[in-house]
């Protein structure tokens, strides 16, 4: 009692000040671990694995194991490494993501800036197509690519992505034109200027962020999906998330914890180093993918 | 168009005017057309494709032979399905309510006006860029019982410490639910950050002035505002647990056993490696239900509320 509400006051303020910055440094380290674990790993030796502590720096850090998973290690028979994979997921999401970011701008600027009655209910059932669980296409799509002679290629995977990509894509744009001024189109209508030429003149250039949100968005989507990877790819077509796991759930031989660490790592590199990059427009887009779906 | 045909004999600007009226009135539609009609095929078509597949007796490959009901019996009759939609329950339960309680308490921590927060948000972000292949591949290894983090506490001189969730049948899910709240928390964190800053700040401060403590302030004011974000929240984590496939198959390959079955892992495996489509595809429409139930009148609020 013999201290005056302010000491008291704040004293209990600087408590909850190292309470904050304790609390938040602990989650950080927590939510680091994990990759700091896996990096570490990829630079270790086998030896020093079963020998040491997984949390451990590594004594003679070697970039041998990324060598290997990049080069050599065996994924099912074939023991190329995982470049191929790699490569494959690259082919897959390029022309992917180009195609299902341009469709979804055109169908944006439709829904927004040339209404018809039933944009509503066209836009609805997109959205809704965003949300299906694949599970419920899965089986058709595989017949589908079976018949058409694209099971197996990178070809049917950029047709997957790129169909149950446009509902997001449309998503996206149609959200971003909604708040674009009707009145800058109508003006160039005015002007003579006709559907594409507006397009292509007035919303295209003021549409940046959301271009460079929609490509981030769906090139992490595509790269890290595995569901349509696995199920209508296999063996050297399969993209980098397929061989990955089949790296990893391989019980055959010794276990090289290292090239699996080095593999996932490869796996991760590409949609880390577009966060890194870009992180803003990342949680933009996830949070618009979200919170407006 | 017939009527006016005979028109440009008397006027010659109508018709090209009409002519230009209908390109723009067709252009636009003719443009969204492709995509809309790509979506109902591939989307609504294949869903009742997959549904009429359900009603049929096709075992390795489709067969139009009426099955009547006889797949969703068998489908309910799988101590394998029941095993999935427990898991799912625990999983779903678990998942939603940490990443929810976590990604809150978080966006508290760092709403108080830290230092450093451009430096962790990306921090509790970033798992969130990675494949699930990834995440589950680098739990697996972390919680691994021989050489992971029973061995490292062990080493630290813990010597009875043991964690072997990964390989234990009853404890293997709450590994899911270990990586898929690591993956997914921090997401759930911007998203009430966002929420958090979105307050006005007037409301805080006539609290502050009646003197009510930041605890009462958060209890009774600001997370009652946030009332939106827990229902996005709800959306976004039952939906992705829900469609959980890849986490699983990547951290525990549905196993021990079939310890971690989901009706995901389920719905693959009846289709694909045991030969009985129909059921596969029962399970498939069942998860459309479930999914269904929650985001219909989800979006449906939306878009009404957008309208108004």
């Amino acid at each position: 009692m013999s201290a005056s509400p302010e000491t008291v006051s704040a004293g209990s303020a600087r408590f909850t000040r190292y309470f904050i910055y304790g609390a938040l440094i602990i989650l950080a380290v927590v939510y680091l671990l994990p990759l700091y674990v896996m990096l570490s790993t990829s630079l270790k030796s086998l030896d020093e694995i079963r020998g040491g502590d997984m949390l451990a720096l590594p004594t003679d850090p070697s970039i041998a194991a990324w060598l290997k998973a990049w080069g050599e290690a065996c994924i099912g028979v074939s023991c190329v490494g995982i470049k191929g994979y790699f490569w494959n997921s690259i082919k897959m999401v390029v022309p992917a993501v180009i195609i299902s970011t341009l469709l979804g701008a055109l169908n944006g600027y439709v829904l927004t800036k040339w209404r018809f009655p039933g944009h509503k209910i066209v836009f609805g059932m997109m959205l809704f197509a965003c949300f299906i669980p694949f599970q419920a296409v899965l089986i058709p799509m595989a017949r589908l690519l079976g018949l058409m002679g694209l099971s197996n290629s990178t070809t049917g995977l950029v047709m997957v992505h790129v169909i149950y990509g446009l509902g997001f894509t449309t998503l996206f744009f149609r959200n971003y034109y909604e708040a674009f001024p009707d009145e800058l189109v109508k003006a160039a209508m005015i002007d003579g200027a006709g559907f594409f030429r507006i397009f292509w003149r007035i919303l295209l250039p003021s549409s940046g962020p959301i271009i460079v949100v929609t490509v981030i968005y769906q090139f992490t989507n595509i790269w890290n999906d595995f569901l349509f990877g696995v199920s209508f790819s296999s063996g050297e077509a399969s993209p980098m998330t397929v061989a990955l796991n089949n790296l990893v759930s391989s019980s055959t031989g010794v276990k090289e914890y290292n090239v699996d660490m080095a593999a996932a790592v490869f796996a991760a590199l590409p949609t880390l180093f577009v966060y890194v990059v870009a992180g803003r427009y990342f949680v933009r887009g996830l949070m618009a993918g979200a919170v407006k779906g | 168009m017939t009527t006016i045909e005979p028109m440009p004999v008397i006027t010659p600007e109508r018709p090209r005017k009409s002519f230009a009226d209908t390109l723009r009135n067709g252009l636009p539609k003719l443009v969204l057309a492709p995509s809309f009609a790509v979506i109902l095929i591939f989307v609504y078509g294949f869903i009742l494709w997959t549904i009429t597949l359900s009603f049929t007796t096709s075992r390795i490959l489709p067969v139009y032979k009426w099955g009547g009901f006889d797949a969703y019996f068998r489908l309910w009759s799988q101590p394998n399905w029941y095993v999935a939609m427990q898991n799912l329950a625990i999983f779903g339960i678990l998942y939603i309510a940490l990443c929810t309680a976590i990604g809150l308490f978080i966006a508290i921590l760092m709403d108080q006006r830290i230092r450093a927060e451009g430096v962790l948000r990306p921090i509790f972000l970033y798992p969130m860029a990675l494949s699930f292949v990834v995440t589950g591949t680098a739990w697996k290894w972390f919680l691994n019982p021989g050489l992971g983090l029973e061995h490292t506490m062990r080493n630290l001189g813990w010597e009875s410490f043991t964690f072997d969730w990964l390989v234990n049948p009853n404890m293997a899910i709450y590994t899911v639910v270990i990586a898929g709240v690591w993956q997914a928390s921090g997401f759930i964190m911007a998203m009430f950050l966002a929420g958090l800053r979105g307050i006005d700040g007037e409301i805080i401060k006539a609290a502050q002035i009646d003197g009510a403590s930041t605890v009462s302030i958060y209890r009774r004011i600001i997370i009652p505002l946030l009332r939106p974000v827990f229902l996005s929240a709800f959306i976004v984590l039952a939906h992705m647990a829900i469609k959980s496939y890849d986490l699983v198959i990547a951290l525990t390959g549905g196993g021990p056993g079939n310890a971690t079955e989901l009706p995901s892992t389920f719905m693959y495996s009846y289709t694909f490696n045991r030969n009985q489509m129909n059921v596969g595809s029962a399970s498939a429409v069942m998860m459309l239900m479930g999914i269904t139930a929650i985001i219909v009148p989800y979006l449906y609020s939306e878009l009404r509320e957008k309208k108004q």
